[in-house]
């Protein structure tokens, strides 16, 4: 971006105001939900959520209640062990077959790179009827694991670190052969720390993506105790209303980490969240 | 390619005593199918197999421990009017969306490319904080923000105007307005940042030489800005086809499950969720996610077509 100061005209101060309002309008559900978690349940399913504020009612007693609750902090648990080792994993496996795409030439190559492809293209929800068949059979039905294994070896990343590390220097891998280095060894020391940036914007894909994953851990998980967050605050919406306590102060802690992490890492979470456009 | 013991031995790495073994770790020949092997497993067990099971389920009538060929009557059970409601409202879905996530976020991101655009990487990063937060906690906002109280923030919004509360998920029409503005909030900033990547690769020689030659903004922008843009345009697209094709989270989480009076709110995936997992038939679910499959590559391929993207290579 470039820092040449403009001016301000009639057109700088029109746009600036026309963002303004989209800014605040994208704002608006956020601040709303926020509000209204600082108000009694009853409130909210008599008069539905607003923007209306009223200090004589409003308390952190729906905060509180969370912590009264049997399980909602044992599906933060699960949500942050699912993130994790599926991120981990995930960056694991995916910077291995990018590296594996770009660095070396060899009879399959373009054979899996196409294949990397295909599955990049069809929908989850298309295999997802045999997939849960498969996971009955494997006995990973309700367990964390069933809950990422499937999409831990993940295309988007494979083709995005193939697209990095295809833009690296390769010169100085036959001076580290040459010193007896194995080529595990060059991945992971010499490699891996220069596909550094690479990393961080897929970790942040991947794990953003993992917290806020739904259909399937909504398919593969089962008992209270196993759920992830989305899944267990989904149960605890009902027609009738009775848990709005849990579900919407439980809805504003289930994002403010992501919050709070993107306004430091925001340059990673843009880079990995628009990751598909990438040239080919 | 195999490396002498004492070669190894005496260099950076080593220390260690090279065996017969480890030679493996140096072989150029073999170390590719290392790396790629992650990939080789998980593509056989987690989608080139239930892809292929998926096909043969989709001609049988599976119940536990009894599996029937059926032939296409899975396929001919498909002609059902709870079917045709699942892709009359995906399509509809689908095509408001691509009406309004191509155009908006287009127009804005040249306004936030502009040169007379202040605080635009304050407005970038605001405008794709939406995208940051779960389909759940979306669909408990605006349920409860669309609710059918008088007090409900849309109902006292139209209320400004005079209008009369409006139960906004009983009635098709409205209850597609509300997946509509959900998808706008969520993929607007997303859209915007791809296509504002894609104008910030437009060489700004173009536009120097057009400005030189005379050319007014609107020919700038239909002329160069348009053409250039094709390339992402087409990719914005291409996953808005699959994404609205494949919409199902916000409908169940609008209506609290995946019922909606009326089916309103009924997608083809809530119908092959419906189908394959609420019911259990597994059979006839894969039908319909072939249905589907088949649905969305047909849409692809004519708009690849159409653009003209089988006649150049990359």
């Amino acid at each position: 971006m470039n820092h040449q100061r403009t001016k301000w005209t009639l057109s700088s101060v029109s746009l600036f105001v026309l963002f303004l309002l989209l800014s605040a309008l994208l704002l608006l559900p956020l601040f709303a939900i926020i509000l209204g978690s600082l108000k009694p349940s009853t409130e909210l399913l008599r008069f539905g959520l607003n923007l209306n504020i009223d200090t004589a009612v409003m308390s952190f007693k729906n905060y509180i209640s969370l912590f009264k609750d049997p399980f909602y902090f044992t599906w933060y648990k699960n949500s942050i062990m699912i993130t994790v080792l599926f991120t981990v994993l995930s960056l694991l496996f995916s910077s291995m077959v990018g590296y594996g795409l770009a660095v070396y030439k060899f009879r399959l190559r373009n054979v899996i790179f196409a294949l990397v492809l295909v599955v990049m293209m069809i929908p989850l929800e298309i295999i997802m009827l045999p997939l849960y068949k498969l996971m009955i059979s494997l006995h990973l039905m309700d367990t964390l694991w069933g809950a990422f294994l499937p999409f831990v070896v993940a295309p988007l990343p494979i083709f995005f670190f193939r697209q990095y590390v295809s833009g690296l220097p390769k010169d100085f891998l036959d001076a580290a052969r040459v010193d007896g280095c194995t080529e595990i060894g060059i991945f992971l020391r010499i490699m891996m720390p220069l596909m550094a940036p690479a990393f961080s914007s897929m970790a942040i894909l991947q794990a953003l993506g993992s917290w806020n994953n739904f259909l399937w851990p909504l398919i593969v998980l089962k008992s209270n105790e196993m759920l992830t967050l989305p899944i267990g605050l989904s149960t605890k919406l009902t027609p009738y209303g009775n848990n709005y306590d849990i579900l919407i102060a439980g809805s504003v802690l289930a994002i403010i980490p992501i919050l709070l992490f993107y306004i430091f890492f925001q340059k990673y979470f843009i880079e990995g969240m628009t990751a598909g456009g990438v040239k080919g | 390619m195999v490396r002498s013991g004492s070669r190894a031995e005496s260099s950076l790495t080593g220390g260690k005593q090279v065996t017969k073994r480890n030679n493996i770790l140096y072989s150029q020949k073999l170390a590719p199918y290392i790396f790629v092997l992650p990939f080789i497993i998980s593509f056989c067990l987690f989608f080139a197999y239930p892809v292929y099971s998926t096909v043969i389920m989709s001609f049988q009538e599976v119940f536990p421990g009894q599996v029937t060929f059926v032939g296409l009557d899975n396929y001919k059970e498909l002609w059902n009017p709870t079917f045709f409601k699942a892709v009359k409202n995906s399509t509809i879905y689908t095509v408001l969306t691509l009406l309004v996530l191509i155009p908006v976020p287009l127009v804005l991101a040249v306004f936030l490319n502009s040169k007379k655009m202040k605080a635009k990487n304050f407005f970038r990063s605001v405008t794709f904080i939406p995208a940051l937060i779960s389909i759940v906690v979306l669909g408990i906002i605006f349920r409860l923000m669309f609710g059918g109280q008088e007090t409900a923030l849309m109902n006292q919004f139209i209320g400004l105007f005079g209008l009369e509360k409006i139960a906004w998920l009983n009635s098709a029409s409205t209850s597609m307005l509300v997946l509509l503005v959900i998808a706008t909030f969520r993929w607007i900033g997303v859209n915007l940042l791809y296509f504002l990547a894609g104008l910030q690769n437009i060489p700004h020689s173009l536009y120097e030489s057009a400005e030189i030659d005379g050319a007014s903004t609107w020919v700038k922008f239909t002329r160069i800005t348009m053409p250039l843009l094709k390339p992402i345009s087409i990719y914005v697209l291409t996953i808005s086809i699959y994404g609205g094709y494949s919409m199902f989270v916000e409908s169940y989480m609008l209506y609290a499950g995946n019922k909606s009076p009326n089916d309103i709110g009924l997608t083809i995936v809530g119908y092959l969720y419906r189908t394959g997992l609420e019911k259990g038939e597994l059979g006839f679910g894969s039908a319909v996610g072939i249905t589907l499959l088949l649905l969305t590559l047909a849409i692809t391929f004519i708009q690849l077509k159409f653009f003209g993207m089988f006649k150049r290579e990359e």
